[in-house]
């Protein structure tokens, strides 16, 4: 098979293929389409980076495989099964050796670490003899794994059309201990599971973190004053604070896109209600009102609008109304209760949880509420969280009884469910920006 | 004549032990846990001790999924606190609001809020001095029965007065 027919058989994107007209660029690069029934992930060939640390070089090479493979787009092969075992970045590749070895798509790579850690790498379409990327790449030396997460980020926005996801973190609650009695504290990691590190201590329950859109910035609830209160935690100095004083309780905290303002819950005798204020203070506003519950808030892209679940009607269903509030119209319709919606940062679609017929759904619709699709189907999963491309989505899952809860992700394709590798049970994920 | 505050004190962390121990092994027997402490046994606690308010008044009441109504039983549990809570007005009262963990994280914090306010509000209309009530929501945050069972999650729908 060539990737003229691969491109060709592997549509990118919905139905419509909409979001991949990009793909279909009359040029010699290799790209990757996908489309439901046809798609087949692209094998590619990683060999170790060429590196005067070997281990070094095998090490970032894998970070760059493991990637691509949970993405579920790429199908990285056996680097023992390659006509090299390390990459050469300076040389044009034998592309003849390369194609009798079945192999369409090469990415070579160097790597060093010396003050700096620098690294370059180029990708290769070897039945058209052409490179499709060729970048190099400066970190600082503390961040040696970030270098493989830039150079995944470059192939896989290269080669798919849409933007990467793997240079980012990942904010969650850790959970340890009995069920009737779980420790929940703040965690961070990488979005593949490494580097985990605790954010609070666990003295006081934490939880439903989200990033502000620069990633330094996280908002979430904390029981350390009796009842929940939206806290801001800065991520560089540790430092943080109550968001507001409203009510009797606030909750259900999410950034603005600019990251000026945080839309949040108050609940004051039963009635939760919706309200933003400044991260830099001042007085908040009300923007729902009633008896009802009305919880969830989540901005779309441009910050215009506001999506939110209330149960006003009777089950929880979602709603969208202008930021600054009124006038919200139902836009969920079907069986069962909406929570938790959840606007993609690409716009296009909402993603939110469902509960029917004793299942908890995962889903996406599109933003008038049209389209709906579910990913997703468990005794209990809830809490989607976007990748910063708006082709991933994480989420948590919970078995029941004594167990507890898992990272999940899966693509808005409803493939390539993975668990996300946490040291305990984890929950409410989060998903940070690209980082600067 | 009162038990003395550190005896009291381990004896409700005790009973409360033996309640979520109970409940734990998943008792599928109806009506096990009417008002949630009612199989204790003998021993109900001096009057007006906390024990006695624990075992012989019922310190919890129940709702039915996703709502905050308050059943006949919940009713007559809470005039029973209520009648309790007006003679030995010395104690403060924490309403705890729970739910079980048939829902979302965030809408479940506010159906806790909500029970704990109906309950506080059905207090005060007994005539328990609001000034003495507060409030907490747990969300689903906080179940005592653990296992996969309808009859147990029914335990987890409730709104606990806590006697301060």
């Amino acid at each position: 098979m060539t990737l003229l027919t691969r491109r060709n058989a592997l549509k990118l994107g919905l139905a419509g293929g909409i979001a991949m007209a990009a793909a279909a660029k009359a040029s010699a690069q290799l790209n990757i389409t996908v489309e439901g029934a046809n798609f087949r992930p692209l094998p590619i060939a990683i060999p170790d980076f060429a590196s005067s640390d070997p281990t070094f070089g095998r090490e970032i090479a894998e970070i760059v495989r493991n990637n691509l493979r949970r993405s579920g787009l790429f199908q990285p092969l056996d680097p023992a099964s390659l006509p090299l075992q390390v990459g050469d970045v300076n040389a044009t590749p034998d592309f003849n050796t390369w194609r009798t070895a079945n192999v369409d798509a090469l990415v070579m790579g160097a790597v060093e670490r010396g003050g700096q850690i620098s690294s370059s790498v180029r990708v290769w379409d070897t039945r058209q003899g052409a490179q499709v990327v060729g970048s190099s790449y400066n970190t600082d030396p503390n961040s040696s794994r970030r270098v493989g997460h830039i150079i995944s980020d470059a192939i896989y926005s290269n080669l798919t059309g849409g933007g990467g996801y793997f240079d980012t973190r990942v904010i969650y609650v850790a959970e340890s201990g009995p069920k009737a009695n779980r420790v929940r504290r703040l965690a961070i990691m990488d979005q593949d599971g490494a580097n985990s590190q605790y954010l609070t201590d666990g003295s006081s329950m934490a939880l439903t973190p989200r990033f502000s859109p620069n990633g330094d910035m996280v908002t979430y609830m904390n029981f350390a004053n009796g009842n929940p209160q939206v806290f801001l935690l800065q991520l560089s100095t540790g430092r943080q604070q109550q968001l507001a004083s409203v009510g009797a309780m606030t909750f259900a905290p999410r950034f603005s896109p600019d990251g000026g303002t945080v839309a949040f819950s108050v609940e004051q005798g039963g009635a939760t209600n919706i309200y933003s204020v400044g991260t830099g203070g001042g007085q908040p506003m009300q923007l729902t009102s009633g008896a009802a519950i009305d919880t969830g808030p989540s901005y779309s892209p441009d910050g215009s609008r506001i999506l939110f679940e209330s149960d006003r009607g009777g089950s929880p269903q979602i709603y969208m109304m202008g930021a600054s509030g009124g006038n919200a119209q139902r836009i969920s319709f079907g069986q069962g209760s909406y929570s938790t919606p959840v606007w993609s940062p690409n716009g296009d679609l909402i993603a939110f949880t469902r509960q029917s017929g004793g299942q908890f759904n995962i889903g996406v619709m599109n933003p008038d509420g049209s389209g709906e699709r579910m990913l997703y189907s468990s005794f209990h999963a809830e809490g989607p969280t976007w990748a910063p491309n708006g082709r991933v989505i994480m989420f948590f899952q919970d078995p029941g009884g004594n167990d507890g809860p898992r990272l999940m992700s899966i693509d808005i394709w409803g493939r390539n469910l993975l668990t996300i590798p946490t040291d305990g049970y984890a929950s409410d994920p989060a998903w940070s920006g690209l980082r600067a | 004549m009162a038990i003395s505050a550190p005896l009291n004190t381990a004896l409700r962390a005790f009973a409360m032990l033996l309640f979520v121990v109970a409940i734990a092994a998943c008792s599928r027997t109806p009506n096990a846990m009417p008002t949630g402490v009612g199989n204790l046994g003998p021993g109900g606690g001096a009057p007006g001790s906390q024990q006695e308010f624990l075992v012989s008044v019922g310190d919890r009441v129940f709702f039915e999924t996703d709502s905050s109504n308050l059943t006949p039983t919940a009713m007559s549990t809470l005039d029973k606190q209520a009648a309790w809570l007006n003679q030995y007005s010395n104690y403060r009262i924490m309403i705890e609001g729970h739910a079980d963990e048939r829902g979302t994280r965030e809408y479940n914090i506010a159906l806790g809020a909500r029970r704990a306010s109906i309950v506080v509000n059905y207090l005060t209309s007994k005539g328990v001095n609001g000034q003495r009530i507060t409030s907490q929501s747990f969300g689903k945050e906080r179940p005592v029965a653990i296992c996969n069972d309808i009859s147990c999650w029914s335990q987890n729908r409730r709104a606990v007065t806590v006697v301060q």
